[in-house]
């Protein structure tokens, strides 16, 4: 698959710029004081769990739904106040839509239309990039959910934007369908498009995305890297020897082991830096714990989103493993 | 980039329009009702006609017969054909859920109602010339192009009985633009095709029943129903403008407000399904 090449400047207004962005419906607030920025050429990902308010936000960002309070800007223009701001943007939020009684190539230039004239001409490669020229002559009311997911990467191809908003572009697809939409998402990427992808898939997100915002009930818990987010974590690590009531005397001695507990029949702890775990795999030798393991335990995308979602992943391990027990000092 | 305007629009519109049924719904009504009603005429065996204008001259000149279905076409027909689309165009995007499509295109929301309007107002147009015409061949084919008797007992021949017919439904447009716009607007606030066509045929019932209401018949001139009769002021000598002014201006105030009502509900609502 290939996408047209769009480059970037440096010097423009940020794709997005959002700040203090507030929807509330009657007692009900669905977004709360959210503040983002996407920089030209991040692959940011939205996450939050259902009913965080992500779909509301973007809905507002592309200017469906106005806001009860707050801004949005893309490229520094303001999509409440026209629909010029939407110029060098596409996407679909939900799942895209079309008319079921027009073929697939009619709703094209239909869209294309709606664009200016311009976009009529990019109708067939718009088609072929997503593979759907051999079923371009059928009612769009017989595809399938993942066909139209990819109509509707084709309906925003027409539009050459420097933005792209996909909101849950994988869902509903099968595996192929996935695999394929997220080397389409990689190569809007690599071909220099921002683009702003709200989904479920924190792995997917975790290997497309630079930068996250994480909400929870409407309000953004995190904001930024997600190398950052991951450092600022630390990294978790496990721990087998051949004497592990003796191995966990050791960890409780010694300096810069945290959060040591037992997981799993595996000891589990943080440690303040690389040089730490050396003198503990040191001092375990000399108190006869020979090691069967020592490893470190990178922390997922997931689990933090779990933590900064649900609450502490420390406590919502302990909770829901029996098997995990604190250890205390 | 050559911005796109409300011709875009429209032009889609009328496409999206030939490719639904309930166009062909309507408009085939258009068709087959005169059609219907003149094989009706030519089965009858008392030739005489019925009790109501025109009805003794349908034997007589085939050009009573688009007079006749427009008389009658006022009572539900002609406002149930044009509510078709008109109550259908925008609540249809709410569900397919393709407002939020178009409305993330290179075009701002009074383009796109501006467009939608027209076309809604172009199928009604359509409709009604469509049936009025197929009355006047039919008619013509069973009773003959013959001159006309006006209400004032004169005779205008064939051509200018055209003539008039065809102005007549120009005069007969009026109400409906006024349907038209009510349909705009339970459209667009109803955001459910059934509700909006059931509503804007209802609401068009319910000025007749205001009309034949003791007590309120000093309402009558003022009622959108009695509107639908404006144009019979062209078949008086000498044609009598009162009916038609009194049409323009009456169906001005039931129309512009909603129309007006509509635009700002599609300008200022929120898209949030789909």
């Amino acid at each position: 698959m290939s996408v047209p090449r769009r480059g970037s400047d440096t010097d423009a207004p940020p794709p997005v710029e959002v700040r203090g962005l507030v929807k509330r419906y009657g007692e009900l607030t669905a977004v709360d004081g959210v503040d983002l920025t996407v920089r030209a050429g991040d692959v940011y990902g939205y996450l939050g769990p259902n009913g965080a308010g992500k779909t509301t936000s973007l809905r507002m960002m592309l200017g469906l739904i106005r806001p009860t309070s707050g801004s949005v800007r893309l490229f520094g223009r303001d999509p409440q106040q026209s629909v010029k701001a939407l110029d060098d943007v596409a996407g679909f939020v939900e799942a895209p839509t079309f008319y079921p009684y027009l073929t697939a190539r009619r709703n094209l230039e239909l869209l294309a239309a709606y664009d200016g004239d311009e976009a009529r001409s990019r109708v067939d490669h718009a088609l072929a990039t997503v593979e759907l020229t051999g079923r371009a002559r059928d009612r769009v009311g017989g595809y399938s959910h993942g066909m139209k997911q990819r109509l509707g990467i084709a309906a925003a191809l027409l539009r050459e934007p420097k933005l792209m908003i996909l909101d849950e572009p994988a869902t509903g697809l099968d595996p192929a369908g996935m695999r394929d939409m997220r080397q389409l998402i990689r190569g809007l990427a690599e071909q220099g498009i921002t683009v702003v992808l709200s989904s479920h898939l924190l792995a997917e997100v975790e290997e497309l995305c630079n930068r996250v915002a994480i909400v929870r009930e409407g309000r953004i818990v995190y904001e930024g890297m997600i190398s950052e987010l991951k450092r600022g974590a630390g990294t978790t690590y496990r721990l087998a020897t051949t004497d592990d009531e003796r191995a966990l005397a050791v960890c409780r001695a010694q300096r810069g082991i945290n959060d040591l507990r037992v997981q799993h029949q595996r000891i589990c702890f943080t440690a303040s830096g690389e040089a730490a775990v050396a003198e503990l795999s040191q001092a375990l030798v000399e108190a006869g714990a020979l090691i069967h393991t020592l490893a470190p335990e990178t922390v997922t995308l997931e689990d933090l989103f779990f933590s900064l979602t649900e609450g502490r992943d420390g406590d919502r391990m302990a909770s829901e493993d029996p098997d995990s027990v604190e250890v205390a000092r | 980039m050559k911005r796109p305007g409300v011709l875009s629009v429209y032009r889609w519109e009328l496409i999206k329009l030939r490719y639904q049924k309930r166009t062909y719904l309507g408009l085939g009504a258009s068709l087959i009702v005169p059609i219907i009603f003149v094989v009706a005429i030519h089965f009858r065996h008392d030739r005489r006609g019925g009790d109501f204008a025109f009805a003794s001259y349908l034997t007589r000149s085939g050009l009573a017969v688009p007079l006749v279905i427009m008389l009658f076409g006022a009572v539900w027909m002609f406002p149930l054909i044009t509510a078709l689309v008109a109550g259908d165009i925008f609540a249809s995007e709410d569900h397919n859920g393709t407002l939020k499509t178009i409305l993330t295109r290179s075009l701002e929301r009074g383009q796109i109602f501006a467009g939608k309007a027209l076309a809604a107002a172009t199928y009604a147009v359509a409709a009604i010339l469509l049936g009025g015409t197929v009355a006047v061949i039919a008619g013509s084919i069973q009773s003959g192009f013959n001159s006309l008797q006006t209400l004032s007992g004169t005779v205008v021949s064939a051509p200018k009985g055209l003539e008039l017919v065809y102005v007549g439904l120009l005069v007969y447009l009026i109400p409906i633009g006024t349907v038209v716009c009510i349909g705009l607007l339970l459209s667009t606030i109803t955001r459910n095709s059934a509700a909006a066509v059931v509503g804007t045929l209802m609401v068009s019932l319910l000025f007749q029943l205001i009309g034949i209401l003791p007590g309120l018949t000093g309402l009558q001139p003022y009622l959108l129903s009695t509107q639908f009769n404006a144009w019979q002021g062209l078949l008086r000598t000498p044609i009598d403008w009162s009916p038609i002014i009194r049409a323009a201006w009456v169906c001005a105030m039931y129309g512009v407000p909603a129309m007006a009502a509509a635009f700002l509900v599609f300008l200022r609502r929120d898209v949030a399904g789909g």
